[in-house]
């Protein structure tokens, strides 16, 4: 354990180093926060052309920015852990190095992705203070609900990399196709899991499709967690018990974990077989 | 100048682009099936808030329109960082070619990769979705769609000279132009909504005054808020078409100039 708690020590920093030191700090912590911010007040926009004024229907405007905002470690964590296999691979050709070392695969490819965690809270607490600060977003620090908070994103994070443990397990396998992979299974969150409408404007296939990911309990229970009970637009879930969602959530991330290891270990074991880990296709 | 020679280099550099289209079918999932997935959660956005149809028109022109942005900051102003890192700048340097037939190989093909795809998100997202258009003057509408790829792609052109020396930054730079562009180019919305200043500071890129000008020719409705009228839109388009392209003809010239005094045209891994 002392030996994976290394791995994910150095794996962490190297990833550090690779994320920020192309420029100096003022830039890259501009550059870490405008994006998601830019991102966020697209939505907003598009909510103020329809309706004018947050105060006009806040419980939409709450339920969208919360949801936009945590929606932020799906797309970066992702990317973060299926972007390792590629840039590894193609970029510095490294991964045959790093596969062969002494050490576990799946702590090297979960420590590069925590610089991508802590660049990611950074961002959302940014988001939501403009948010609060400057639009009205009803979140008042003391009513927050911080220990199922924490809780939810203890699992949510979790289970956000072991989905992207098995799509670099797919990645490991494609030339050129890991960016859109990590778009595709994004932007699938993205319109199947509640992120900014509640899942019952979606098609009867769409929302059995939201309630078998457990994004969609995650994002359920966040809000539930940071927004006052009078604000909550029903997404669909609000006849369960918080209790009940994070059940679901605990339900649904077990079997993520299961068919994520299972991925992954089908993926490396054909990688080697098929001499693809050391393959370069200068994409 | 060797004309000839010129002709050849830029069809050539196009050559891979437009074959690609045939060559590599994996595109049809993730340039067309995938975009659709994020113009659809902005759809259903809209609908949630019970906003009118037109919207609805709006996302879907705005989601196909992304990929010639994506298609410029991608394969256009980042193409020579990865010619450096493959290789590639330096056989581009030593031909005998302007650099600017390359540029422009580069634009030509990228146009029509992009528009294939654009246009096949336009239409799925059109019979998906039961987009209501108002084409009026349909020559106008070809006339503007074609002036606002000439002008970014000359944009493109020109952001590929500035970015000839750049290292792991390029791909950042490329990474944060995306969103914001978004947000204040008025992808999914009118450009109006962002307020005149914001919306006269985005004119500078070409899609901002492209899409504005298309919505006021394709849809019919007060939600349409034009910036300025289609045609003053299209004149300033074809100043900044022009603009560009000259711009990067002087910045090609400057910026390798630069890079070989630097030594940093054949600089790997920055």
């Amino acid at each position: 354990m002392k030996a994976n708690l290394r791995t994910l020590k150095y794996a962490a920093w190297l990833g550090w180093q690779m994320e920020s030191n192309w420029t100096n700090p003022w830039l890259f912590a501009i550059y870490s926060i405008i994006k998601p911010i830019s991102a966020t007040l697209i939505l907003v926009i598009m909510y103020l052309i329809i309706w004018g004024s947050v105060l006009e229907q806040p419980e939409i405007f709450s339920y969208m920015f919360v949801g936009n905002t945590f929606y932020m470690y799906v797309a970066q964590v992702l990317f973060g852990v299926v972007f390792v296999i590629h840039e590894d691979r193609e970029h510095y050709q490294t991964l045959k190095q790093v596969y062969i070392a002494p050490i576990s695969f799946y702590f090297y490819i979960v420590g590069r992705a925590v610089p991508k965690i802590v660049i990611t809270t950074i961002a959302a607490v940014i988001t939501l203070a403009f948010g609060v600060l400057f639009l009205g977003l009803p979140i008042k620090l003391g009513a927050v609900n911080w220990p199922l908070l924490l809780l939810a994103m203890a699992v949510g994070l979790f289970c956000i990399l072991m989905i992207g443990i098995a799509l670099a397990g797919v990645s490991m396998l494609t030339a050129k196709h890991s960016m859109g992979i990590n778009e595709g299974i994004a932007g699938m969150f993205y319109l199947f899991c509640g992120v900014t409408f509640p899942i019952t404007f979606l098609p009867t296939w769409g929302q059995v499709i939201g309630l078998a990911i457990p994004i969609t309990y995650w994002l359920e229970v966040v809000r539930r967690a940071v927004l006052p009970a009078d604000l909550q637009w029903d997404s669909g879930l609000a006849a369960y018990s918080t209790g009940d969602i994070f059940l679901m959530l605990l339900a649904t991330s077990l079997l993520f974990l299961v068919l994520s290891l299972g991925i992954f270990r089908y993926a490396d074991r054909l990688a080697r077989k098929k001499g693809k880990l050391d393959m370069s296709t200068t994409y | 100048m060797d004309l000839q020679l010129n002709w050849r280099a830029m069809w050539g550099r196009a050559y891979p682009r437009i074959i690609g289209v045939q060559r590599e079918p994996s595109w049809i999932l993730f340039d067309i099936f995938l975009p659709l997935l994020g113009i659809a959660a902005f759809i259903f956005f809209y609908r949630a808030m019970g906003a009118p149809e037109i919207y609805t028109g709006f996302v879907v022109l705005g989601g196909a329109m992304t990929a010639f942005w994506i298609n410029v900051l991608w394969s256009m102003a980042a193409q020579f960082y990865w010619e450096k890192e493959t290789g590639n700048l330096q056989l581009y340097l030593i031909a005998p070619m302007s650099r600017m037939s390359v540029l422009a190989g580069m634009a030509i093909g990228g146009m029509f990769l992009t528009g294939v795809r654009a246009l096949s998100t336009f239409i799925l997202g059109f019979l998906l979705f039961d987009v209501e258009l108002e084409v009026t003057n349909p020559a106008a509408l070809l006339a503007v769609f074609v002036v606002t790829l000439i002008a970014l792609y000359g944009m493109g052109m020109l952001f590929s000279s500035l970015y000839l020396l750049y290292g792991r930054g390029a791909w950042h730079l490329s990474n944060i132009l995306q969103e914001p562009i978004y947000l204040v180019s008025g992808f999914y919305f009118p450009v109006k909504a962002m307020g005149f200043w914001v919306a006269l500071g985005a004119s500078i890129i070409p899609i901002t005054l492209g899409l504005d000008a298309m919505r006021q020719l394709m849809f019919d409705g007060e939600q349409i808020m034009p910036f300025l009228t289609w045609q003053v839109e299209l004149v300033i388009l074809m100043v900044l078409a022009v603009g560009f392209v000259l711009a990067a003809r002087y910045a090609l010239h400057y910026m390798e100039y630069l890079g070989k005094r630097e030594g940093r045209l054949t600089l790997r891994w920055q």
